[in-house]
C-alpha cells in the first residue's frame, strides 16, 4: 500500500466538496477518480497534494502522515501531480520547464553557482540530461528549445507530465490528462500512461473520458456531491446501479 | 494599425490641457510621423532579412573585450560633467539589477525599493560620521543592515500577492522616507547628513571622479557578473517558476516562501550596495533622494529595459539617467516622457526593449 485516505473531509464554510472519503491505493496500479462536475475530485487532490489542508481525517503517504503538509514537502516525499486547467512555466523553455521538476532532486546553492564549481557543472549537466531524458520518454525532445507556451495544446499537457515526472515521484497525479485532446492524442496518452506504469509508479488519474477510464483503470472510485459512493474495478463499476444513477439520474417509474 | 493610430490620438487629447492645441497638434502630427517612420524601418528590416545577409563571423568575446577597453578608457576622454553622469548611471544599474531580482525574476511588485535604496545610504553615511568607519569598513555593515530590512519587510509582505503586495511596499517606501525625514537626533531630518569622507585605499585617498568611476565600474561588473550567474541556476530557475505560476513552482517541489525570501534579501543586497555608493560618491545624503519618485523611476528602469533580462536592464538604466541629462531644457517634460513612454511599451512591446532570452541553447554559456 503506497496511499491511505482515512474519512477525509474538506469544508469551505457549510459548502462540504469532499466528506468522509476514505480508500487506499495499492502500489504499482492505475487508479481513476471519476464523478459528476463539482463531485469533488480537484478538492480531493489539491488535499492529497497539500495544496489544501483538510478540515478532517488523513492523508498517509508510505505509512506515514502527511496530512496538512506543504506543496513542496509533499513533492519532495514523492507525489507529484498535473492540473486541471494547463499551468506550465510559460515563457521558459521547454527544457526548463522540466529542469524545474528536478528541484527538489537537486541541491547546489547560491555561493556555488556564483563560483561555478566543479560540483555545480556537474549537477546542472545531470539535470539536463535528466530533462532531457523525460522528453524523450514523452515525445516531445524536439522541442526542448522552445518557449513552452508556443506549444500546441496537447504538448503542452504532456510537458506537464514530463515536468510531473521530472520531480521523481512515486505516485503520479494526473489532473483530467485526456481533457481536450483528439481521439488520436487519446489514444497515445493511454499508451503513455501504461508506460509510466510498467516503469513502476503509481498513477491517479481524474478522467470524464470513460473510454480512457475503462481502458487503462485498475480500480476505480465514483464520487458524487462530496462522497464515495462506489470502487471497484471498471467493470463493477459499469454494473453499479448507484452511479448509473449518479450519472444518469433515478429512473422515474411513474 | 487602428490601435495605434488611435493611441496617438488619445495621448495628444491628454496633452491638450497643459499643451494648448497648437502643442497637441504638434505632438499628433510628431508622433504619427514617428509612427510612419517606425512602421517603413519594420518594413525594409522584413525585406531586408528576406536578402541573406554574408555571415559576419565574431568571436563575442573579441567584443567584450573591446568594451571593457572602452569602459576603462572613459574618465580620459569624457569632460568630469559626463563622467559624473555615468558614474550615477553605474550605482541606478546596480539598483536596478537588484530590483530586477525581485521583480523581474521573482516577479514581485515592489513599489518601495528606493526604502532600501535610502537605508543602505544612510546606513553607511552614519557608520562613516558618527561611528568613524572608513568607507571600507561601513560598506558590508550597509549592506547587511539594508538586507535585514529586506528580511523585515519581506515577513508580511510575502504573505500577499499581487496588487497587494505592490501596495505594501509602497507604504513601507513611504514609511522609510517620513522616518529619515522626522527623525532628527539620528538623520538630521530634511538637512540630512554631510561630512561624509572618500574611500581610502592604502591611506590614498580615492576622492576625484575618476577614481569613483573605477570603484563602480567594478561593483557594476561585479553585479553583473553575479546576477547573471545565479539567474542561470537551480536558485534563478525557481525564482521564475514563482513568477510563471506560483502553485504550479510549489507543486514541483520549490520552497517558494524561502526563495521569495531570498529575492527580497538579495535585491536589497544590491539595494544596499548602490546605496553606500551613492552616499560615499555624493559625500551628502537627504530624504529628498528617496521619495516615492525614486522608487518608480527605478521600477521603469526595469520594466523599460526588459523584465527579467539583465541586458535589459543596463539598457533600460542607461537611458532613463543619460537621457534626461541630455535632454535638459526639457525637463518640465521628464516625467510625462517617462509616462508617455511606459504606456507604449506596454501597448506594442510588454516584454521590454530586450526580451529575456529562454531557450537553452541560447542561455548555455
Amino acid at each position: 500500500m503506497i496511499l491511505e485516505v482515512r474519512n477525509l473531509t474538506k469544508a469551505f464554510g457549510g459548502l462540504k466538496p469532499v466528506e468522509e472519503v476514505s480508500f487506499r491505493v495499492m502500489h504499482g496500479v492505475i487508479l481513476s477518480i471519476i464523478g459528476p462536475n463539482g463531485a469533488g475530485k480537484t478538492t480531493l487532490f489539491n488535499c492529497l497534494t497539500g495544496i489544501y489542508s483538510p478540515t478532517k481525517g488523513h492523508v498517509l503517504f508510505e505509512e506515514k502522515d502527511v496530512t496538512g503538509k506543504k506543496p513542496y514537502e509533499v513533492t519532495a516525499k514523492g507525489v507529484a501531480r498535473t492540473f486541471q486547467n494547463i499551468r506550465i512555466f510559460g515563457s521558459m523553455s521547454v527544457l526548463e520547464n522540466v529542469m524545474i521538476g528536478q528541484h527538489t532532486r537537486s541541491k547546489e546553492g547560491f555561493l556555488s553557482a556564483v563560483m561555478k564549481t566543479a560540483k555545480f557543472r556537474r549537477e546542472e549537466s545531470e539535470i539536463k540530461s535528466k530533462a532531457y531524458e523525460y522528453l524523450e520518454f514523452i515525445g516531445i525532445a524536439d522541442y526542448a528549445d522552445a518557449d513552452a507556451d508556443s506549444l500546441p495544446y496537447g504538448d503542452q499537457k504532456r510537458l506537464e507530465i514530463a515536468r510531473a515526472l521530472a520531480t521523481e515521484p512515486k505516485i503520479l497525479l494526473l489532473d483530467e490528462p485526456a481533457a481536450g485532446m483528439n481521439p488520436q492524442e487519446t489514444i497515445e496518452l493511454m499508451k503513455l500512461i501504461n508506460r509510466i506504469k510498467e516503469w513502476g509508479k503509481t498513477v491517479i488519474l481524474i478522467e470524464h473520458d470513460m473510454k480512457v477510464v475503462m481502458g487503462i483503470s485498475d480500480r476505480i472510485i465514483v464520487l458524487d456531491h462530496g462522497v464515495k459512493i462506489a470502487e471497484g474495478t471498471p467493470k463493477e463499476i459499469q454494473n453499479n446501479p448507484d452511479v448509473i444513477e449518479a450519472y444518469l439520474g433515478k429512473e422515474d417509474i411513474f | 494599425m487602428i490601435k495605434a493610430l488611435l493611441f496617438i490620438l488619445w495621448i495628444s487629447f491628454l496633452s491638450l490641457p497643459f499643451m494648448g492645441i497648437k502643442g497637441a497638434l504638434f505632438l499628433l502630427f510628431g508622433i504619427s510621423f514617428a509612427y510612419g517612420i517606425f512602421l517603413a524601418v519594420k518594413k525594409s528590416s522584413i525585406i531586408f532579412k528576406e536578402v541573406k545577409m554574408p555571415g559576419i563571423s565574431y568571436e563575442p568575446r573579441i567584443l567584450y573585450i573591446v568594451i571593457f577597453i572602452i569602459l576603462l578608457a572613459l574618465p580620459f576622454g569624457l569632460k568630469d560633467y559626463y563622467l559624473d553622469v555615468v558614474i550615477l548611471a553605474g550605482i541606478y544599474i546596480i539598483l536596478a539589477l537588484g530590483l530586477s531580482v525581485v521583480i523581474g525574476f521573482c516577479g514581485l511588485l515592489n513599489l518601495g525599493f528606493a526604502a532600501f535604496y535610502a537605508i543602505g545610504a544612510y546606513a553607511c553615511a552614519l557608520f562613516m560620521t558618527k561611528a568613524g568607519l572608513g568607507f571600507w569598513g561601513a560598506l558590508p555593515l550597509s549592506i547587511l543592515i539594508t538586507m535585514i530590512s529586506g528580511f523585515i519587510l519581506a515577513f508580511p509582505a510575502l504573505r500577499l500577492h499581487g496588487d497587494y503586495l505592490a501596495i505594501v511596499t509602497l507604504g513601507f517606501g513611504e514609511i522609510v522616507h517620513l522616518t529619515l525625514n522626522n527623525w532628527d537626533s539620528l538623520t538630521h531630518g530634511p538637512n540630512g547628513i554631510s561630512g561624509i569622507t572618500v574611500p581610502f585605499i592604502f591611506g590614498f585617498a580615492l576622492g576625484s571622479l575618476s577614481h569613483y568611476y573605477y570603484i563602480v565600474l567594478i561593483f557594476v561588473l561585479a553585479a553583473i557578473f553575479i546576477v547573471r550567474r545565479i539567474y542561470y541556476s537551480r536558485t534563478g530557475r525557481a525564482w521564475l517558476a514563482i513568477r510563471e505560476d506560483e502553485t504550479a513552482a510549489e507543486a514541483m517541489g520549490i520552497n517558494t516562501t524561502k526563495y521569495k525570501f531570498l529575492a527580497f534579501a538579495f535585491g536589497a543586497f544590491w539595494a544596499g550596495l548602490a546605496g553606500a555608493l551613492f552616499a560615499s560618491k555624493m559625500r551628502f545624503v537627504s530624504p529628498e533622494s528617496f521619495t516615492f519618485m525614486e522608487s518608480v523611476f527605478v521600477a521603469c528602469m526595469v520594466i523599460l529595459g526588459g523584465l527579467g533580462s539583465i541586458p535589459g536592464v543596463i539598457f533600460g538604466s542607461l537611458l532613463l539617467v543619460v537621457l534626461p541629462e541630455a535632454l535638459r531644457e526639457f525637463q518640465l517634460y521628464r516625467m510625462l516622457a517617462l509616462g508617455t513612454g511606459l504606456v507604449l511599451m506596454m501597448v506594442f512591446r510588454p516584454q521590454g526593449l530586450i526580451k529575456p532570452k529562454t531557450t537553452i541553447n541560447h542561455r548555455g554559456h
